[in-house]
């Protein structure tokens, strides 16, 4: 009972979905190894809740085959539904039952063995147990964003996949998540996340990066940013934000940004790049040739997306 | 001033444009007065005629004759046939079959020629007093004047006045023509019409509304089973209703309860979950909690004018008989009535039995057809 692709949790091609004449994912193909924590990422509407929807059997593909868990997404999806906990990006649990119906709810519909005892560690984990009786939908964001994270772990499934699960969700928490996901990865659990937080980006086995439907970046952190061909130049000091202006549109500077109290302009051309900085020399401000950052990167795979989209 | 005006043009615009969206809303809009309109002014007539109406004759001659012809012709009476013992014309009422059996004794026709006054015997299904009202008050007008065009030459004389009939009408299962006894437990069925689908279409929609939806369908739960759990709760709420109807019924009207139980409580049953599946099937085309309300009314709207409830089932157009009796209350209606106050048995019943469990069958079969486990 051994395939090759045995130790793949996700192994799919040529994911296709259209909704109307849109192509919302287009041709995806991941594989992706069990036990690992990988990121998805991709601008908002770049198809990442659609190919998750699709990965877990709530949408059906228009095109595209492949395994869930060693399952095939078209055929077995009530074994798959069975072994992945799915956190969707809205909260979608019962707003008027308690914190503690929730989970009781979920419990009972995996059948779970042990279920008064799994809800009441999952309250005291969460730190909810004074509060079980309160209704979900008075919980701020951030407590419904842990809350579902929690209900969605309960069945302890073979593979999460989360739909933005920190969105709205404060530092320390969501340290606390991360802390957990990895702990869970140690325990053999496969993760899918997909986030718009670089940092989350960074602590993530891989990476995938999907612009517009299509699949543009694959891999560890530090292969994807060595591979993109880029240059960034930073500047730092007094003023710098003022430059801004004035470098965009300039040609070897194909993305300026400013973050992390410095202005990083990046581009795929290093002479015309070096050209344009060496023009704009002056005082006060410190340039430097630094390694692009994820979030370069992004930008710039996300501006080739566009051009492609444009082309097509 | 223009400041506050703009706002409202701001309002009415935003207001205009998400009515335009709204398909369905629009199309009750104009669906909902052209039904009514249909419906009022062509399919309910208050003076019901062409009733169902078999005859016991016990004695046959040409005057006897003319007397079914002169019935037939009243427009009231439809003759369907006659009956050879007086047990059949009862089981034909009993079972609604018929309205209206007309019993004409031995000897009638001798009596008649001897100026005895015989009696005509007619027995009326007035479990509907207002379906049968308007012809058992025409019937001394209808028999005279059949009766006058026999009497002629050395009998004319018997058919001035006073009548040369006695027509003795029985009034069944509702002597005194109470009409709390034809409305009280036909309301049974128009409460449990609303809410039933009311209540399932709502509850579903709104977990497609608020997102629970894409939740539940991620669980491994398959569809019979979400529909299963979904609907079972609701069989509770439609069997209190049941109890709260009949206790209001025997115990504040007073309405006799001559039937067997179990057999309503079957038909209840049976109702109940006929409703539950359109619940269910209106949830899954409906895409809001509005739109799951808008198609509850527009399916009890018709359900309330063509069963029987409102206006007598006899006295529509056949078109609009034939629409009626795929509503599940249509049929509902008269086994309530029917074991009710006339004490019908299952046999009886069977006619109305079979299209509920057809309905069931068709219902559930759309329900399940369009229950989608994925969000497409
Ligand atoms: N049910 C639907 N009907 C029509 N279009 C849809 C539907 N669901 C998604 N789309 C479209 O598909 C595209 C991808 O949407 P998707 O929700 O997968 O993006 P996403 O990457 O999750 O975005 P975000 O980061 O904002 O959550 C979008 O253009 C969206 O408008
Ligand atoms: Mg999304």
């Amino acid at each position: 009972m051994t395939k090759a692709g045995d130790n793949l949790a996700i192994d799919v091609r040529g994911l296709t979905k259209t909704f109307g004449k849109r192509k919302a994912v287009d041709s995806v193909d991941i594989a992706m190894p069990r036990g690992q924590v990988w990121g998805f990422l991709g601008p908002n509407g770049s198809g990442k809740t659609t190919t998750i929807r699709m990965l877990c059997g709530l949408l059906r593909p228009d095109a595209g085959q492949g395994t869930c868990l060693g399952y095939d997404i078209l055929k077995h999806s009530r074994e798959i539904k069975r072994q992945v906990g799915y956190m969707t990006q809205k909260f979608s649990y019962w707003e008027d039952l308690t914190i503690r119906e929730n989970l009781e709810f979920v419990a009972n519909l995996y059948d779970i063995a042990n279920k008064k005892q799994v809800v009441d560690d999952t309250l005291e984990q969460l730190g909810l147990t004074t509060r079980q009786k309160q209704l979900a939908g008075t919980l701020s964001g951030g407590w419904k964003q842990r809350l579902a994270l929690a209900a969605c772990t309960l069945h302890s499934p073979k593979m999460l996949m989360l739909d933005e699960p920190t969105a709205g969700v404060d530092p320390q928490a969501r340290r606390d998540f991360w802390d957990q996901i990895h702990r869970l990865s140690a325990q053999g659990l496969t993760v899918l996340v997909s986030t718009h937080y670089m940092d989350e980006a960074e602590r993530c086995d891989q990476i995938v990066y999907i612009a517009y439907g299509k699949l543009m970046a694959q891999g560890r952190v530090e292969d994807i940013i060595d591979q993109s061909g880029l240059y960034t130049f930073v500047a730092e000091g007094t003023g710098v934000r003022e430059l801004m202006e004035r470098l965009r549109n300039k040609t070897g500077a194909d993305h300026v940004a400013y973050f992390g109290n410095a202005l990083h302009v990046s581009g795929g051309n290093l002479d015309a790049l070096t050209a344009l900085i060496k023009g704009e020399q002056v005082v006060g401000i410190i340039w430097h040739q630094a390694r692009p950052s994820l979030e370069d990167v992004f930008i710039h795979l996300m501006g080739q997306s566009v051009d492609n989209t444009a082309v097509a | 001033m223009f400041a506050a005006l703009n706002r409202i043009l701001a309002i009415l615009i935003k207001e205009f444009i998400q009515m335009r969206r709204d398909r369905m809303t629009f199309g009750m809009m104009i669906m909902v007065p052209v039904v009514q309109l249909t419906l009022f002014g062509f399919a309910i007539n208050s003076d019901p005629r062409h009733l169902p109406t078999l005859l016991y004759l016990e004695d046959e001659s040409a005057v006897v004759r003319s007397l079914a012809a002169g019935l037939q012709n009243s427009t009231y009476f439809d003759i369907e046939g006659q009956v050879s013992s007086a047990k059949e014309g009862t089981d034909a009422l009993q079972s609604g079959k018929v309205a209206f059996v007309i019993t004409v004794p031995a000897g009638f026709t001798r009596d008649l020629l001897r100026g005895d006054k015989p009696q005509v015997l007619i027995e009326a299904d007035a479990s509907d007093p207002s379906a049968a009202s308007n012809a058992v008050g025409m019937i001394q007008q209808i028999v005279n004047s059949a009766l006058r065009q026999d009497l002629k030459g050395e009998w004319a004389g018997l058919s001035q006045a006073p009548p040369p009939v006695d027509i003795i009408v029985h009034r069944m299962y509702n002597p005194e023509g109470i009409s709390q006894y034809n409305i009280v437990p036909g309301l049974l069925g128009v409460i449990l019409t609303m809410t039933m689908i009311m209540i399932t279409s709502i509850a579903m929609t709104r977990e497609t509304e608020r997102g629970n939806m894409e939740n539940l369908l991620a669980m491994p739960a398959r569809p019979w089973e979400v529909m299963v759990g979904k609907i079972v709760p609701y069989i509770g709420v439609g069997l209190v209703q049941t109890a709260i109807v009949l206790l209001a019924s025997a115990y504040i009207f007073g309405v006799p309860f001559i039937g067997s139980f179990w057999l309503l409580a079957l038909g209840v049953a049976l109702f109940i979950i006929a409703n539950l599946a359109v619940g269910f099937t209106f949830s899954t085309i409906a895409r809001t909690q509005m739109q799951a309300m808008q198609m509850t009314f527009f399916f009890f709207l018709p359900s309330l004018l063509l069963s029987g409830f409102m206006f007598p089932f006899r006295g529509m157009p056949e078109w609009a008989q034939a629409i009626g009796q795929i509503f599940p209350l249509t049929h509902f209606l008269r086994i309530v009535r029917s074991v009710m106050l006339k004490g019908s048995d299952f046999a009886a019943m069977w006619p109305n039995i079979w299209p509920l469990l057809v309905f069931i069958a068709v219902a559930t079969a759309v329900a399940m057809k369009r229950y989608r486990s994925t969000l497409d």
